[in-house]
């Protein structure tokens, strides 16, 4: 089979082009936040997010199974009654999005104030918490196993291997509202969200709310990290937040321009990697994190060369 | 005159203590008030307290007559994130005029008119396309300057704003200071340049040893014993 028949055929699933879309949309809500994310100095909360998200999944993958052993030693019997089957069975189908999405949501905010607090300073509460949640996940995972493969389990969580192709209609739906609601809420802040990027304090003695658009970034933050565990997994989201902007900022001077620039360099970048994936079967998350290095390092070399020539 | 701003017996500090007490002074309109102090002597944080940024220990600080506290132009001391900021002039200018939008998405054609016309009056309307974080120090404090006034036209607070600058794109930005506040701005200037601040401001607030060494009128300063000594002492290492 030549490439473009491998490509239409395997774009006849729908889950593949599920992947893909959610894939684009992901990429490019994250490169926008991206750059505000690395200018401010917070490309460390994606990292710590990502984990606390990975902490979440875990609690939520392995709550049926924790609620079913406890209650089965609480009451010493064979069998679970009716009532705690039907907990254990609801908990069981709920969707890991509704756990993972407040938790984390919780968890921007208290990073955020920490960093305006000065008892525990801002990069060492982003770690404290993202190793406690990493920890906690594993342990929950090895505790109270929800299915037979614990590593792979605990591996596509971290990387997102798997996750992708198993989209249901409504995870896609979901994504599709989530990402939506980002873009808008992006575009329609985007120049409060410049100058809270620029100069905090400037806008402050202006008079403006600063410290309500910074909540709106730490949401929205928590929102594009929660739907990017899905493509990626866990480990490999601060790629996504941070290199598409890191390029962007190597050739392009103005913020609308290296925004811009970022956003599409995530997106082609995605779409690149969903589709070498399909192609070279290889994880669909580190292609795609390859691709964005590969663009980094080129726009690296890029702007080292005008560099040399304006010289 | 009318005043605009009063401050009441106020101390300042951090966690770990007080950096400066008893502070008392009043700023009416019109005023150009500079504030000299050795390195540490609690100058930013003075500043910040002004803003509202930083709340005062004790003391009060009161607004009144036209301007109210969330009104002023700030022009904050470089920080680590500006300097390699991926910004044109005009974004930033612009971002001036944020207070004006409220909840409104984008600036208005009457806004982003201001920033076209601050930019010609502090002549930097040929850089506007350019990045911000290729300009020269004079040129940036320029940018920042305008962005301070399409906030407001009524009081700016400048920190440390010629430092770092070489000596003709400090006295030019000494002149452009100058020309505003005969313009009717009223100017609070954080400064290390005793003889600067003599020669252009109309007060002196001076702190050092966590007290309020002086205030007031610039000729009175010139005449204090605090005045007479740190004037004293510059010309001695000038020379
Ligand atoms: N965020 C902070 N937390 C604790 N102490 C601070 C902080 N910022 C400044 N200080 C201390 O307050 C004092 C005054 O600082 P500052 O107002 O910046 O001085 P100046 O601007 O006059 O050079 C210094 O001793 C400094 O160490
Ligand atoms: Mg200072």
């Amino acid at each position: 089979m030549s490439n473009m028949e491998k490509l239409r055929f395997y774009f006849e699933f729908p889950f593949v082009r599920y992947a893909f879309i959610v894939g684009i949309l992901i990429a490019l809500c994250s490169s926008l936040l991206g750059v505000t994310l690395v200018l401010k100095r917070f490309s460390f909360i994606g990292d710590g997010l990502s984990h606390v998200a990975f902490g979440a999944m875990s609690l939520s993958a392995t709550l049926p199974v924790m609620i079913k052993k406890n209650a089965l030693a609480w009451s010493g019997d064979e069998k679970l009654s009716p009532r705690m089957q039907s907990v254990v069975n609801w908990f069981g189908n709920l969707n890991d999005m509704y756990i993972v999405l407040p938790v984390t949501l919780i968890c921007a905010i208290l990073l955020l104030r920490t960093g305006q607090n000065t008892k525990i300073k801002g990069d060492a509460a982003v770690a404290m918490l993202s190793v406690c949640a990493l920890a906690i996940g594993y342990l929950l995972m090895n505790r109270y196993p929800s299915r037979a493969n614990i590593s792979g389990d605990v591996c596509s969580t971290l990387f997102g291997s798997t996750s992708i192709i198993t989209l249901k209609p409504e995870d896609v739906r979901l994504c599709i509202i989530l990402s939506s609601v980002v873009l808008l809420t992006f575009i329609l802040f985007y120049n409060k969200i410049f100058a809270v990027t620029f100069d905090e304090n400037f806008i402050k003695a202006a008079g403006v709310k600063a410290n309500a658009y910074n909540l709106l970034i730490a949401v929205i933050t928590a929102l594009i990290i929660v739907l990017a565990m899905n493509l990626v997994g866990s480990l490999l989201i601060s790629a996504l937040i941070i290199f598409p902007a890191l390029s962007a900022m190597r050739v392009f001077k103005s913020f609308r321009a290296v925004i811009i620039c970022s956003a599409a360099i995530s997106v082609l970048c995605a779409a690149f990697g969903i589709i070498a994936s399909i192609l070279y079967s290889t994880p669909v998350g580190s292609t795609i994190v390859a691709a964005d290095l590969a663009v980094f390092i080129l726009f690296s070399i890029m702007s080292a060369f005008t560099r040399r020539v304006r010289k | 005159m009318s005043a605009q701003m009063i401050c009441r017996n106020a101390s300042l500090g951090y966690e770990d203590g007080i950096v400066a007490e008893n502070l008392d002074f009043t700023i009416n309109k019109g005023d150009y008030l500079c504030i000299l102090g050795e390195n540490g002597s609690g100058k930013s944080t003075l500043i910040k307290a002004i803003l509202g940024l930083k709340q005062q220990i004790s003391g009060e600080i009161e607004w009144c007559g036209d301007v109210k506290k969330n009104e002023v132009g700030y022009l904050p001391q470089q920080t680590v994130v500006q300097k390699d900021f991926p910004a044109s002039v005009r974004e930033i200018v612009r971002s001036g005029c944020l207070a004006k939008c409220g909840l409104r998405p984008f600036y208005s054609k009457e806004e982003k008119e201001l920033a076209e016309n601050t930019m010609k009056q502090l002549e930097i309307d040929k850089l506007a396309k350019r990045c911000y974080r290729e300009l020269s120090g004079g040129q940036q404090q320029r940018v920042l300057l305008a962005r301070a006034l399409c906030a407001t036209r009524k009081m700016l607070l400048l920190d440390e704003p010629v430092t770092g600058l070489d000596p003709k794109a400090q006295l030019e930005l000494y002149k452009l200071i100058a020309k505003l506040n005969r313009e009717g701005i009223t100017i609070i200037m954080v400064s290390h340049d005793i003889f600067s601040a003599v020669k252009y401001a109309s007060h002196i607030l001076h702190i050092g040893g966590k007290k309020q060494l002086f205030f007031g009128k610039t000729q009175d300063y010139a005449k204090s014993s605090t005045g007479k000594l740190f004037i004293g002492t510059e010309m001695i290492e000038n020379e």
